[in-house]
């Protein structure tokens, strides 16, 4: 289970990643999806006590699945065709956008995932040359231990040893937790549907393509190579190497090396993140690291209360028993006299 | 007898049982008479405007009622209905607490009144949510279909619910005194300090828990909203809450109600009141230190001077500290005036509160900030018409059920 693989990976689109074999045997060999397992413990606990078993999960260190696959967005390299876009619209079967893929004037605005669309470019202003925008792609990380699965009251999101952050609609109430709880305001929902909303987010193309061994439709798609497809290990790799070879063209820092305790998908940038909208204020630690304190406290309040307070209530009735015996002892007195 | 006169006696048994239940002692003329009052009618205009929304809602979606969006996926229906009525529903499990487990015997006369208003209080916190679910007819998903253990949702989930059903059974020897149900209503208070200690449980972990939610957000929470002591500050403002909850309810019964309240429940309001008052100061100002507290622990101090900073100053004096100060004024001048006062003032300062975090520190940071604060006509009417309906349905239950005044059958039964 803790290989380090050795095998050549994907570099980018043109090199060829293949996931498939890989990723299924590497399933294979760790027998039970860890998360599915932990789950089904935590299940059990969680029906006893009412919460608690969300420790079973919480309290393990979970450093990410080895072997995870991962995509690196390179920020200089984009050039803002949005074929990423285009493409991801096809794959996934969603509606036709109200202006074309190749209507530039959308980057008026600042856009954001919605129900109709899993990934958005936009554009910014690049301080080092005004000529020359900046286009950054956005759509979910796919965190390794992401926030939307720690939100989720019923198990709807799932992250796969494959690396995708999984949604299942059919497990799904609609609170919208995920959405407050995502560190980076990816999860969208359809609002205007009132039989089946449900969220929208990227997939990783996981059902149709990453685990048939192919890699996502934007990366693909890509005619600039700004997303590379691979394992998420080397494309730290890659990544490290190429600001080591350009410093003057980079900023020395992986986006989603460590934020949020690590993302699937990481980004490179010739200026500071925060210039081009990266939410820099997100923690290094996984979210869910935020809650355990607190959710460790629920089976010692189930513990320790009944006893306290069950004294508390002793404590009282002793009170007005020792009182009741003072009365009647008087009443005893009085009489005899 | 023959056969016809036993069925006319049955049908004259119901229809007293009913002209006696339900049209509090009227004929049906005499009852619909006495529903035109000025207040009814407005009730009535809301809820004539408000319930054929709600079908709207459900019918169309929540984006043609609502302006929840992607980035404010949370409006009024939770910040007011979930947030602010979970705490101001506290009232049951303080008041039991304070009666049977601690021994405040003085204060049985208002125990039922905050039963009453915490059961009602989460049934409608679930309404409003209800209302609010992309799906509502899952509701019952985290307790049957899939268990997110690691959730703080899935905790409050499971104890919303099963303290909905405590309260209920709180609650249920004065459902059963009004049916006249005697042995049941016995069997109901035998479990009395057992249902004590379950609400004790389930509300300290579900108020806290509420909080905890937010724990999940640190980037997207204003820094001076957000604090590891979130759970705390949500449960220890939930006590005061509670009994400033209790002095407004009860005051608005003992106004709007006279005639539904006993000698016992009038003339012990004014010392129970300013008893509840110096309570409530106590957590007030125990909650003022935490919040301090809170902004030391982070080394808050110089976001104090910026806009949010100004806003947090505004929310810490004249909504925590100045109804503190107020309940002391009351309580020094042995004044129940002044007490309800600050009580009425505290509520507010919780619904500022939890607004501040739910909606107003959430996502402060992006472009276009707060122009969802105030909210679209419709979802605001919803609201409106939900809250009509809790004051319509806790009228009912106070008109009917011995719950200002005792039942002269179980007086002895304290």
């Amino acid at each position: 289970m803790n290989d380090k693989s050795h095998e050549p990976v994907s570099r980018d689109k043109t090199t060829g990643a293949q996931p498939g074999g890989d990723g299924t045997e590497q399933r294979k060999s760790s027998g039970i999806n860890r998360r599915a397992f932990l789950g089904t413990v935590a299940t059990i606990g969680g029906v006893a006590m009412i919460g608690s078993g969300g420790l079973a999960r919480a309290s393990e260190d979970f450093s990410g699945y080895p072997n995870s696959y991962g995509l690196l967005t390179d920020l200089t390299a984009c050039v803002g065709c949005r074929s990423c876009e285009a493409a991801c619209n096809k794959e996934n079967g969603l509606p036709k956008p109200e202006t074309p893929f190749d209507d530039v004037s959308v980057f008026e605005k600042t856009r954001r995932p919605d129900a109709h669309a899993y990934t958005v470019v936009n554009r910014y202003e690049n301080p080092k040359d005004k000529s020359m925008p900046i286009y950054r792609k956005v759509q979910c990380n796919h965190c390794k231990e992401p926030a939307c699965a720690s939100a989720c009251p019923i198990h709807a999101y799932s992250k796969t040893p494959e690396g995708a952050v999984r949604y299942d609609e059919n497990l799904c109430f609609g609170c919208r937790y995920c959405m407050i709880a995502c560190p980076f305001g990816v999860p969208a929902y359809d609002y205007s549907s009132a039989l089946e909303p449900k969220i929208v987010k990227c997939t990783m193309c996981y059902e149709t393509r990453v685990k048939h061994g192919k890699i996502t439709a934007c990366a693909e798609a890509c005619p600039a190579g700004a997303i590379t497809f691979g394992k998420r290990d080397e494309l730290i790799k890659i990544a490290r190497n190429r600001i080591e070879k350009n410093p003057d063209k980079y900023v020395d820092h992986i986006y989603g090396e460590h934020e949020a305790g690590g993302t699937n998908w990481i980004y490179l940038s010739g200026v500071p993140f925060e210039q081009v909208g990266f939410p820099t204020n997100v923690p290094n630690k996984p979210p869910i690291e935020l809650t355990k304190g607190f959710l460790s406290s629920v089976p010692l309040v189930f513990t320790i209360w009944p006893a306290l307070f069950g004294m508390c209530y002793a404590a009282v009735r002793h009170q007005d028993e020792v009182c009741d015996e003072k009365v009647a002892s008087q009443k005893k007195k009085e009489e005899g006299k | 007898m023959s056969n016809e006169d036993t069925a006319t006696a049955k049908q004259d048994n119901f229809q007293s049982w009913f002209m006696d239940k339900l049209l509090i002692g009227m004929t049906w003329p005499e009852y619909l008479r006495k529903l035109i009052t000025p207040f009814n009618m407005v009730a009535a205009a809301i809820l004539s405007v408000g319930l054929p929304l709600i079908v709207i809602r459900f019918v169309q979606g929540l984006a043609s009622v609502t302006d929840a969006s992607n980035d404010y996926p949370w409006g009024i229906l939770l910040g007011w209905g979930l947030f602010s009525g979970v705490p101001l529903s506290a009232t049951g499990f303080v008041m039991a607490t304070a009666y049977y487990i601690f021994g405040f015997k003085r204060y049985h006369s208002l125990v039922r009144l905050g039963v009453l208003t915490g059961f009602l209080g989460y049934l409608f916190a679930v309404i409003y949510l209800l209302t609010d679910l992309g799906r509502p007819w899952r509701i019952y998903f985290p307790m049957a279909v899939g268990f997110g253990t690691a959730s703080v949702l899935f905790l409050v989930a499971w104890h919303v619910a099963t303290y909905l059903t405590v309260q209920l059974l709180e609650f249920s020897p004065a459902i059963l005194e009004w049916l006249k149900a005697r042995r049941v209503r016995k069997w109901a208070t035998m479990i009395t300090i057992g249902m004590t200690i379950a609400g004790i449980i389930l509300s300290t972990l579900h108020q806290s828990a509420l909080g905890a939610m937010f724990l999940l957000a640190p980037g997207k929470m204003h820094p001076l909203w957000y604090s590891q002591y979130l759970p705390v500050f949500f449960l220890s403002s939930s006590i005061y809450a509670a009994l400033a909850m209790v002095i407004v309810v009860s005051t608005l019964g003992a106004t709007f109600l006279r005639d539904k309240t006993d000698h016992n429940f009038l003339s012990n309001l004014d010392p129970l009141t300013i008893g509840l008052g110096k309570g409530a100061a106590v957590g007030i100002y125990v909650y003022f230190a935490l919040k301090l507290i809170g902004v030391a622990h982070d080394d808050h101090w110089n976001l104090l001077n910026t806009p949010y900073g100004h806003w947090f100053i505004v929310e810490m004096l004249c909504f925590v500290l100045l109804p503190g100060l107020i309940f002391s004024l009351g309580v020094k001048k042995q004044s129940a005036g002044i007490v309800r006062l600050a009580a009425f003032s505290a509520v507010l300062g919780i619904i500022v509160n939890r607004i501040n975090v739910s909606t107003i520190a959430f996502n402060w940071q992006l472009t276009d900030h707060l122009h969802h604060i105030i909210p679209p006509w419709k979802e605001a009417m919803i609201v409106l018409a939900i809250f009509t309906l809790h004051v319509l349905i806790f009228r009912w239950i106070l008109n009917r059920m011995p719950v200002l005044r005792e039942h002269p059958d179980y007086t002895e039964s304290h």
